[in-house]
Protein backbone atom coordinates (compact mmCIF):
# COMPACT_ATOMS: atom_id res chain seq x y z
CA UNK A 1 0.00 0.00 0.00
CA UNK A 2 2.33 2.58 0.91
CA UNK A 3 4.40 1.77 -2.78
CA UNK A 4 1.09 2.71 -4.17
CA UNK A 5 0.73 6.02 -2.26
CA UNK A 6 4.16 6.83 -2.92
CA UNK A 7 3.26 6.49 -6.73
CA UNK A 8 0.10 8.57 -6.77
CA UNK A 9 2.80 11.15 -4.80
CA UNK A 10 5.41 10.48 -7.09
CA UNK A 11 3.23 10.82 -10.19
CA UNK A 12 1.59 14.02 -9.06
CA UNK A 13 4.87 15.98 -8.23
CA UNK A 14 6.48 15.10 -11.54
CA UNK A 15 3.44 16.47 -12.95
CA UNK A 16 3.74 19.53 -11.36
CA UNK A 17 7.47 19.85 -12.37
CA UNK A 18 6.65 19.48 -15.61
CA UNK A 19 4.13 22.45 -15.75
CA UNK A 20 7.00 24.31 -13.63
CA UNK A 21 5.06 27.31 -14.85
CA UNK A 22 2.18 26.81 -12.74
CA UNK A 23 4.41 25.24 -9.77
CA UNK A 24 6.75 28.89 -9.81
CA UNK A 25 3.17 30.66 -9.05
CA UNK A 26 3.99 30.61 -4.93
CA UNK A 27 6.65 32.24 -4.91
CA UNK A 28 5.95 34.70 -7.48
CA UNK A 29 3.22 35.72 -5.14
CA UNK A 30 5.70 36.06 -2.29
CA UNK A 31 8.03 38.02 -4.35
CA UNK A 32 5.75 40.35 -5.85
CA UNK A 33 4.13 40.85 -1.88
CA UNK A 34 7.76 41.55 -0.70
CA UNK A 35 8.15 43.85 -3.71
CA UNK A 36 4.54 45.64 -3.95
CA UNK A 37 3.85 46.13 -0.65
CA UNK A 38 6.70 48.42 0.24
CA UNK A 39 6.10 50.60 -3.02
CA UNK A 40 2.42 50.19 -1.62
CA UNK A 41 2.40 51.51 1.75
CA UNK A 42 6.22 53.43 1.50
CA UNK A 43 9.39 51.85 3.10
CA UNK A 44 8.99 52.88 6.87
CA UNK A 45 10.67 50.12 8.56
CA UNK A 46 8.10 50.08 11.10
CA UNK A 47 4.96 50.11 9.05
CA UNK A 48 6.23 47.30 7.14
CA UNK A 49 7.36 45.71 10.24
CA UNK A 50 3.89 45.75 11.64
CA UNK A 51 2.31 44.59 8.32
CA UNK A 52 4.73 41.51 7.88
CA UNK A 53 3.10 38.50 8.98
CA UNK A 54 0.01 39.57 7.37
CA UNK A 55 1.41 40.14 3.92
CA UNK A 56 3.40 36.58 4.13
CA UNK A 57 0.64 35.23 5.33
CA UNK A 58 -1.67 36.46 2.45
CA UNK A 59 1.02 35.40 -0.34
CA UNK A 60 0.54 32.24 1.25
CA UNK A 61 -3.53 32.53 1.32
CA UNK A 62 -3.28 32.99 -2.25
CA UNK A 63 -0.78 30.50 -3.19
CA UNK A 64 -2.71 28.24 -1.81
CA UNK A 65 -5.92 28.73 -3.52
CA UNK A 66 -4.42 29.29 -6.90
CA UNK A 67 -3.72 25.34 -6.85
CA UNK A 68 -6.93 24.71 -5.86
CA UNK A 69 -8.58 24.58 -9.50
CA UNK A 70 -6.07 22.12 -10.71
CA UNK A 71 -6.13 19.87 -7.82
CA UNK A 72 -9.34 17.43 -8.52
CA UNK A 73 -10.44 18.50 -11.54
CA UNK A 74 -7.95 17.55 -14.29
CA UNK A 75 -8.96 13.43 -12.74
CA UNK A 76 -12.47 14.09 -12.28
CA UNK A 77 -12.76 15.29 -16.33
CA UNK A 78 -11.03 12.27 -18.07
CA UNK A 79 -12.43 9.89 -15.29
CA UNK A 80 -9.46 8.28 -13.58
CA UNK A 81 -10.77 10.35 -10.08
CA UNK A 82 -13.81 7.17 -10.20
CA UNK A 83 -10.77 4.84 -10.11
CA UNK A 84 -9.79 5.55 -6.79
CA UNK A 85 -13.18 3.85 -5.42
CA UNK A 86 -12.57 1.31 -7.98
CA UNK A 87 -9.23 -0.25 -6.63
CA UNK A 88 -7.77 -2.15 -3.27
CA UNK A 89 -6.61 1.30 -1.64
CA UNK A 90 -8.58 3.89 0.84
CA UNK A 91 -9.79 6.83 -0.42
CA UNK A 92 -9.54 8.56 2.44
CA UNK A 93 -5.45 7.46 2.23
CA UNK A 94 -5.15 8.84 -1.34
CA UNK A 95 -6.97 12.33 -0.49
CA UNK A 96 -4.15 12.71 1.69
CA UNK A 97 -1.59 12.22 -0.26
CA UNK A 98 -2.72 14.65 -3.22
CA UNK A 99 -3.37 16.94 -0.70
CA UNK A 100 0.22 16.66 0.83
CA UNK A 101 1.52 17.17 -2.71
CA UNK A 102 -0.64 20.32 -2.95
CA UNK A 103 1.49 21.29 0.27
CA UNK A 104 4.76 20.64 -1.26
CA UNK A 105 3.79 22.56 -4.48
CA UNK A 106 2.09 25.66 -2.40
CA UNK A 107 2.87 26.17 1.22
CA UNK A 108 6.45 24.50 1.41
CA UNK A 109 8.36 27.00 -0.68
CA UNK A 110 6.61 30.03 1.22
CA UNK A 111 8.12 28.51 4.39
CA UNK A 112 11.67 27.94 3.08
CA UNK A 113 11.33 31.41 1.33
CA UNK A 114 9.43 33.25 4.40
CA UNK A 115 13.23 34.59 6.13
CA UNK A 116 14.08 36.20 2.84
CA UNK A 117 10.57 37.80 3.08
CA UNK A 118 10.74 38.58 6.66
CA UNK A 119 14.07 39.90 6.12
CA UNK A 120 12.81 42.20 3.46
CA UNK A 121 9.71 43.15 5.17
CA UNK A 122 11.94 44.32 8.32
CA UNK A 123 10.51 41.80 10.39
CA UNK A 124 12.03 41.51 14.10
CA UNK A 125 13.98 38.97 14.04
CA UNK A 126 12.81 37.22 17.49
CA UNK A 127 9.79 36.99 15.37
CA UNK A 128 11.22 34.74 12.87
CA UNK A 129 11.41 31.34 14.23
CA UNK A 130 7.68 32.18 14.65
CA UNK A 131 6.72 32.66 12.05
CA UNK A 132 8.06 29.45 10.34
CA UNK A 133 6.30 27.80 13.19
CA UNK A 134 3.06 29.74 12.26
CA UNK A 135 3.50 28.78 8.36
CA UNK A 136 4.48 25.23 9.28
CA UNK A 137 1.72 24.63 11.31
CA UNK A 138 -1.25 26.56 9.13
CA UNK A 139 -0.01 25.92 5.66
CA UNK A 140 -1.43 22.26 6.05
CA UNK A 141 -4.34 23.89 7.18
CA UNK A 142 -4.64 25.83 4.32
CA UNK A 143 -3.89 22.64 1.75
CA UNK A 144 -6.56 20.65 3.69
CA UNK A 145 -9.18 23.41 3.75
CA UNK A 146 -9.06 24.15 0.30
CA UNK A 147 -8.55 21.09 -0.87
CA UNK A 148 -12.49 20.30 1.10
CA UNK A 149 -13.46 23.43 -1.08
CA UNK A 150 -12.32 22.02 -4.42
CA UNK A 151 -13.89 18.90 -3.85
CA UNK A 152 -17.36 20.20 -2.86
CA UNK A 153 -17.43 22.61 -5.94
CA UNK A 154 -15.90 19.69 -8.03
CA UNK A 155 -18.45 19.49 -10.73
CA UNK A 156 -19.97 22.68 -10.58
CA UNK A 157 -19.81 25.32 -13.36
CA UNK A 158 -18.60 28.27 -11.93
CA UNK A 159 -16.44 27.01 -9.16
CA UNK A 160 -13.67 29.75 -8.63
CA UNK A 161 -16.17 32.32 -7.51
CA UNK A 162 -17.62 30.01 -5.04
CA UNK A 163 -14.48 28.42 -4.13
CA UNK A 164 -13.08 31.56 -2.46
CA UNK A 165 -16.71 31.93 -0.65
CA UNK A 166 -16.49 28.60 1.17
CA UNK A 167 -12.31 28.41 1.83
CA UNK A 168 -12.27 32.19 3.17
CA UNK A 169 -15.16 31.45 6.59
CA UNK A 170 -12.92 28.45 7.34
CA UNK A 171 -9.62 29.91 7.21
CA UNK A 172 -10.39 32.60 8.90
CA UNK A 173 -9.50 31.79 12.43
CA UNK A 174 -6.33 30.27 11.12
CA UNK A 175 -5.32 33.54 9.76
CA UNK A 176 -6.40 35.41 13.10
CA UNK A 177 -4.15 33.06 15.18
CA UNK A 178 -1.24 32.77 13.07
CA UNK A 179 -0.42 36.18 12.61
CA UNK A 180 -1.49 36.96 16.31
CA UNK A 181 1.85 34.73 17.12
CA UNK A 182 4.14 36.73 15.33
CA UNK A 183 2.96 39.88 16.30
CA UNK A 184 2.90 39.10 19.84
CA UNK A 185 6.64 37.37 19.34
CA UNK A 186 7.83 40.35 17.83
CA UNK A 187 7.01 42.26 21.29
CA UNK A 188 8.55 39.81 23.02
CA UNK A 189 5.34 37.85 24.55
CA UNK A 190 5.43 34.09 24.32
CA UNK A 191 3.42 32.78 21.10
CA UNK A 192 2.46 29.98 22.99
CA UNK A 193 -1.23 29.70 22.99
CA UNK A 194 -1.51 30.84 19.32
CA UNK A 195 0.63 28.08 18.25
CA UNK A 196 -1.11 25.60 20.42
CA UNK A 197 -4.64 26.77 19.10
CA UNK A 198 -3.12 26.55 15.49
CA UNK A 199 -1.49 23.23 16.13
CA UNK A 200 -4.82 22.22 17.55
CA UNK A 201 -6.76 23.11 14.70
CA UNK A 202 -4.30 20.85 12.60
CA UNK A 203 -4.70 18.17 14.32
CA UNK A 204 -8.71 18.84 13.67
CA UNK A 205 -8.30 19.29 9.71
CA UNK A 206 -5.88 16.55 9.31
CA UNK A 207 -8.34 13.78 11.12
CA UNK A 208 -11.71 15.16 10.14
CA UNK A 209 -10.77 16.61 6.71
CA UNK A 210 -10.00 14.30 4.37
CA UNK A 211 -13.31 12.02 5.48
CA UNK A 212 -15.56 15.29 4.13
CA UNK A 213 -13.04 15.31 1.08
CA UNK A 214 -13.82 11.65 0.57
CA UNK A 215 -17.83 12.15 1.03
CA UNK A 216 -17.42 15.21 -1.13
CA UNK A 217 -15.83 13.91 -3.71
CA UNK A 218 -17.80 10.53 -3.84
CA UNK A 219 -21.19 12.32 -4.17
CA UNK A 220 -19.67 15.24 -7.26
CA UNK A 221 -18.82 11.98 -8.79
CA UNK A 222 -22.10 10.23 -8.99
CA UNK B 1 -51.44 1.56 19.07
CA UNK B 2 -48.93 3.59 21.27
CA UNK B 3 -47.84 7.57 20.77
CA UNK B 4 -44.39 6.18 20.02
CA UNK B 5 -45.60 4.13 16.99
CA UNK B 6 -47.62 6.99 15.53
CA UNK B 7 -45.13 9.17 15.40
CA UNK B 8 -42.59 7.20 13.60
CA UNK B 9 -45.43 6.59 11.37
CA UNK B 10 -45.79 10.30 11.46
CA UNK B 11 -42.14 10.84 10.12
CA UNK B 12 -41.70 7.91 7.57
CA UNK B 13 -44.94 10.11 6.25
CA UNK B 14 -43.63 12.95 6.01
CA UNK B 15 -40.78 11.62 3.59
CA UNK B 16 -43.34 11.74 0.73
CA UNK B 17 -43.56 15.08 -0.61
CA UNK B 18 -47.62 15.48 -0.84
CA UNK B 19 -47.61 14.72 2.62
CA UNK B 20 -45.07 17.47 3.51
CA UNK B 21 -46.33 20.02 0.94
CA UNK B 22 -49.62 20.02 2.88
CA UNK B 23 -48.21 19.32 6.06
CA UNK B 24 -46.09 22.87 5.35
CA UNK B 25 -48.93 24.93 4.17
CA UNK B 26 -50.88 23.90 6.62
CA UNK B 27 -48.73 24.47 9.45
CA UNK B 28 -46.94 27.98 8.12
CA UNK B 29 -50.11 30.37 8.49
CA UNK B 30 -50.22 29.21 12.25
CA UNK B 31 -46.80 30.11 13.25
CA UNK B 32 -47.10 33.66 11.36
CA UNK B 33 -50.17 34.29 13.56
CA UNK B 34 -48.27 32.94 16.40
CA UNK B 35 -45.39 35.44 15.24
CA UNK B 36 -47.41 38.62 14.82
CA UNK B 37 -49.42 38.07 18.15
CA UNK B 38 -45.85 37.62 20.08
CA UNK B 39 -44.11 39.81 18.45
CA UNK B 40 -47.02 42.77 19.05
CA UNK B 41 -46.75 41.63 23.00
CA UNK B 42 -42.81 41.89 22.74
CA UNK B 43 -42.72 45.38 20.85
CA UNK B 44 -45.11 47.06 22.84
CA UNK B 45 -43.53 45.93 26.26
CA UNK B 46 -40.11 46.66 24.48
CA UNK B 47 -40.83 50.04 23.40
CA UNK B 48 -43.71 51.32 26.04
CA UNK B 49 -43.07 49.09 29.49
CA UNK B 50 -39.80 48.83 29.96
CA UNK B 51 -37.85 50.78 31.77
CA UNK B 52 -34.72 52.67 30.16
CA UNK B 53 -31.27 51.90 30.69
CA UNK B 54 -29.52 54.03 33.83
CA UNK B 55 -26.60 54.26 31.24
CA UNK B 56 -28.04 53.85 27.79
CA UNK B 57 -31.47 55.61 28.53
CA UNK B 58 -33.75 54.56 25.92
CA UNK B 59 -31.19 53.55 22.87
CA UNK B 60 -30.82 50.26 24.55
CA UNK B 61 -34.27 48.98 23.16
CA UNK B 62 -32.99 47.89 19.97
CA UNK B 63 -31.11 45.24 21.77
CA UNK B 64 -34.73 43.15 22.16
CA UNK B 65 -34.18 43.12 18.19
CA UNK B 66 -30.22 42.32 18.29
CA UNK B 67 -30.24 39.59 20.92
CA UNK B 68 -33.34 37.59 19.27
CA UNK B 69 -31.59 38.03 15.78
CA UNK B 70 -28.57 36.69 16.96
CA UNK B 71 -29.49 33.80 19.22
CA UNK B 72 -31.74 32.41 16.09
CA UNK B 73 -28.75 33.10 13.56
CA UNK B 74 -26.71 30.36 15.77
CA UNK B 75 -29.83 28.02 16.87
CA UNK B 76 -30.84 28.00 12.84
CA UNK B 77 -27.46 26.85 12.22
CA UNK B 78 -27.89 24.04 14.97
CA UNK B 79 -31.38 23.12 13.83
CA UNK B 80 -29.72 22.89 10.01
CA UNK B 81 -26.93 21.21 11.53
CA UNK B 82 -29.06 18.29 12.73
CA UNK B 83 -31.36 18.45 9.37
CA UNK B 84 -27.86 18.31 7.20
CA UNK B 85 -27.33 15.11 9.53
CA UNK B 86 -30.34 13.36 8.96
CA UNK B 87 -30.58 13.99 4.87
CA UNK B 88 -26.77 12.89 4.40
CA UNK B 89 -27.27 9.43 6.82
CA UNK B 90 -31.17 8.59 5.76
CA UNK B 91 -31.19 10.06 2.27
CA UNK B 92 -34.35 11.75 2.65
CA UNK B 93 -35.30 14.28 0.06
CA UNK B 94 -37.31 16.19 1.71
CA UNK B 95 -35.42 16.70 4.60
CA UNK B 96 -32.93 18.12 2.81
CA UNK B 97 -35.10 20.68 1.21
CA UNK B 98 -36.29 21.69 5.02
CA UNK B 99 -32.15 21.76 5.50
CA UNK B 100 -31.33 24.15 2.83
CA UNK B 101 -34.98 26.21 3.17
CA UNK B 102 -33.55 27.02 6.48
CA UNK B 103 -29.95 28.55 4.93
CA UNK B 104 -31.95 32.00 3.68
CA UNK B 105 -33.86 32.39 6.58
CA UNK B 106 -30.24 32.12 9.00
CA UNK B 107 -28.35 34.00 6.96
CA UNK B 108 -31.11 37.18 7.01
CA UNK B 109 -31.34 36.70 10.90
CA UNK B 110 -27.48 36.88 10.88
CA UNK B 111 -27.50 40.05 8.83
CA UNK B 112 -30.37 41.65 11.19
CA UNK B 113 -28.17 40.94 13.68
CA UNK B 114 -25.17 42.83 12.13
CA UNK B 115 -26.70 45.65 10.83
CA UNK B 116 -28.60 46.26 14.20
CA UNK B 117 -25.52 45.54 16.51
CA UNK B 118 -23.23 48.24 14.04
CA UNK B 119 -26.58 51.04 14.59
CA UNK B 120 -26.26 50.31 18.24
CA UNK B 121 -22.53 50.23 18.27
CA UNK B 122 -22.46 53.92 16.23
CA UNK B 123 -23.43 56.09 19.01
CA UNK B 124 -22.87 53.82 21.94
CA UNK B 125 -19.34 53.09 21.22
CA UNK B 126 -18.38 55.12 18.97
CA UNK B 127 -17.97 52.62 15.90
CA UNK B 128 -19.74 50.81 13.04
CA UNK B 129 -17.47 47.53 13.49
CA UNK B 130 -14.52 46.16 15.57
CA UNK B 131 -12.63 42.99 14.63
CA UNK B 132 -13.15 41.46 17.64
CA UNK B 133 -13.78 37.56 18.39
CA UNK B 134 -17.65 37.76 18.58
CA UNK B 135 -18.32 40.30 15.52
CA UNK B 136 -15.58 38.52 13.40
CA UNK B 137 -17.12 35.09 14.08
CA UNK B 138 -20.87 36.25 13.57
CA UNK B 139 -19.50 37.60 10.21
CA UNK B 140 -18.23 34.13 9.17
CA UNK B 141 -21.49 32.93 10.34
CA UNK B 142 -22.70 34.96 7.58
CA UNK B 143 -20.06 33.89 4.68
CA UNK B 144 -21.08 30.13 6.06
CA UNK B 145 -24.35 30.68 5.45
CA UNK B 146 -24.00 32.12 1.95
CA UNK B 147 -21.54 29.77 0.84
CA UNK B 148 -23.87 26.84 1.59
CA UNK B 149 -27.07 29.41 -0.13
CA UNK B 150 -24.28 29.57 -3.38
CA UNK B 151 -22.89 26.07 -3.30
CA UNK B 152 -26.98 24.83 -3.28
CA UNK B 153 -27.46 26.67 -6.19
CA UNK B 154 -24.15 25.81 -8.17
CA UNK B 155 -25.70 22.55 -8.75
CA UNK B 156 -28.56 21.66 -11.60
CA UNK B 157 -29.50 18.15 -10.08
CA UNK B 158 -30.42 19.33 -7.04
CA UNK B 159 -30.66 16.22 -4.71
CA UNK B 160 -26.84 16.23 -5.56
CA UNK B 161 -26.42 20.03 -4.84
CA UNK B 162 -28.35 19.22 -1.59
CA UNK B 163 -26.38 16.80 0.00
CA UNK B 164 -22.81 18.87 -1.18
CA UNK B 165 -23.87 21.39 0.96
CA UNK B 166 -25.53 19.54 3.53
CA UNK B 167 -21.53 18.55 4.06
CA UNK B 168 -20.76 21.76 3.97
CA UNK B 169 -22.96 22.25 6.73
CA UNK B 170 -21.46 19.74 8.86
CA UNK B 171 -17.81 21.31 8.11
CA UNK B 172 -19.27 24.65 9.84
CA UNK B 173 -20.84 23.67 12.52
CA UNK B 174 -17.21 24.35 14.42
CA UNK B 175 -17.92 27.62 14.06
CA UNK B 176 -20.94 27.32 16.54
CA UNK B 177 -18.90 27.16 19.97
CA UNK B 178 -16.41 29.73 18.93
CA UNK B 179 -19.13 32.41 18.57
CA UNK B 180 -20.55 30.98 21.95
CA UNK B 181 -17.47 30.82 23.94
CA UNK B 182 -16.00 34.12 22.14
CA UNK B 183 -16.82 36.53 24.43
CA UNK B 184 -16.00 34.32 27.29
CA UNK B 185 -12.14 33.35 25.92
CA UNK B 186 -11.68 36.56 24.82
CA UNK B 187 -11.79 39.98 26.45
CA UNK B 188 -13.72 41.79 23.13
CA UNK B 189 -15.70 45.29 23.06
CA UNK B 190 -18.57 43.26 22.67
CA UNK B 191 -20.85 42.41 26.08
CA UNK B 192 -19.87 39.77 28.19
CA UNK B 193 -23.19 37.35 28.41
CA UNK B 194 -25.55 38.43 30.57
CA UNK B 195 -28.09 35.91 30.38
CA UNK B 196 -27.01 32.28 30.96
CA UNK B 197 -29.16 29.07 30.82
CA UNK B 198 -27.80 27.30 33.50
CA UNK B 199 -26.15 30.22 36.70
CA UNK B 200 -27.19 33.44 37.45
CA UNK B 201 -28.30 36.10 35.08
CA UNK B 202 -27.49 39.78 35.13
CA UNK B 203 -30.06 40.92 33.39
CA UNK B 204 -32.43 42.89 35.24
CA UNK B 205 -35.40 41.05 35.32
CA UNK B 206 -37.78 43.90 34.71
CA UNK B 207 -35.72 43.36 31.10
CA UNK B 208 -36.33 39.90 30.86
CA UNK B 209 -39.70 39.98 29.01
CA UNK B 210 -39.89 41.61 26.39
CA UNK B 211 -36.77 39.78 25.59
CA UNK B 212 -38.43 36.46 26.11
CA UNK B 213 -41.46 37.75 24.01
CA UNK B 214 -39.24 38.16 20.91
CA UNK B 215 -37.11 35.31 21.30
CA UNK B 216 -40.44 33.54 20.97
CA UNK B 217 -41.93 35.76 18.15
CA UNK B 218 -38.10 35.23 16.42
CA UNK B 219 -38.50 31.16 16.55
CA UNK B 220 -41.79 31.25 15.27
CA UNK B 221 -41.25 33.32 12.32
CA UNK B 222 -37.95 31.36 11.31
CA UNK B 223 -40.55 28.16 11.30
CA UNK B 224 -42.84 29.66 9.22
CA UNK B 225 -40.37 31.04 6.74
CA UNK B 226 -38.50 28.04 6.93
CA UNK B 227 -41.47 25.79 6.19
CA UNK B 228 -43.24 28.19 3.76
CA UNK B 229 -39.36 28.41 1.41
CA UNK B 230 -39.09 24.41 1.41
CA UNK B 231 -42.65 24.06 0.73
CA UNK B 232 -42.50 26.34 -2.75
CA UNK B 233 -38.66 24.80 -2.74
CA UNK B 234 -40.37 21.20 -3.28
CA UNK B 235 -43.13 22.23 -5.56
CA UNK B 236 -40.54 23.59 -7.69
CA UNK B 237 -38.52 20.63 -8.22
CA UNK B 238 -41.50 18.78 -8.79
CA UNK B 239 -43.84 20.98 -10.77
CA UNK B 240 -43.82 18.24 -13.48
CA UNK B 241 -45.32 15.49 -11.18
CA UNK B 242 -49.18 14.50 -11.22
CA UNK B 243 -49.45 15.31 -7.47
CA UNK B 244 -48.33 19.06 -7.86
CA UNK B 245 -51.02 19.10 -10.69
CA UNK B 246 -53.68 17.94 -7.91
CA UNK B 247 -52.41 20.52 -5.07
CA UNK B 248 -52.65 23.66 -7.87
CA UNK B 249 -55.88 22.25 -8.93
CA UNK B 250 -57.14 22.47 -5.21
CA UNK B 251 -55.79 25.64 -4.34
CA UNK B 252 -57.50 27.50 -7.41
CA UNK B 253 -60.48 25.59 -6.75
Amino acid sequence: MIGSLWALLSQDLRLAIRHGGESLMPLMFLFSVIILVPLGVGPGPNLLAAIAPGMIWVAALLSSLLALERLFRPDFEDGSLEQWWLGHLPVYGLVLVRLFSHWLITGLPIILFAPIAAQMLFLHPDALGTLMISLGLGTPILSLVGGLAAALTLSTNRGSVLLSILVFPLIVPVLVFATGAVSVAAEGISPRTHLGLLAAMLVLALTLVPLAVTSALKLNIE
Amino acid sequence: MSAFHTLKVGFHRLGSPPNFYRLCTRLAPWFWIGFVVTATVGLYQALYVVPPDYQQSDSYRILFIHVPSAWQALAGYAIMAVLAAIALIWRIRTTEILAMACAPVGAAFTLICLATGAIWGKPMWGTWWVWDARLTSMLILLFIYLGIMGLYSAFEDRRKGARVACILVLVGVVNIPIIQFSVEWWTTLHQGSTINLLGESTMDPSMLPPLIWMTIAVKLMFTAVMLQRASLDLIDQDRRKRWVDGVIGEQSS
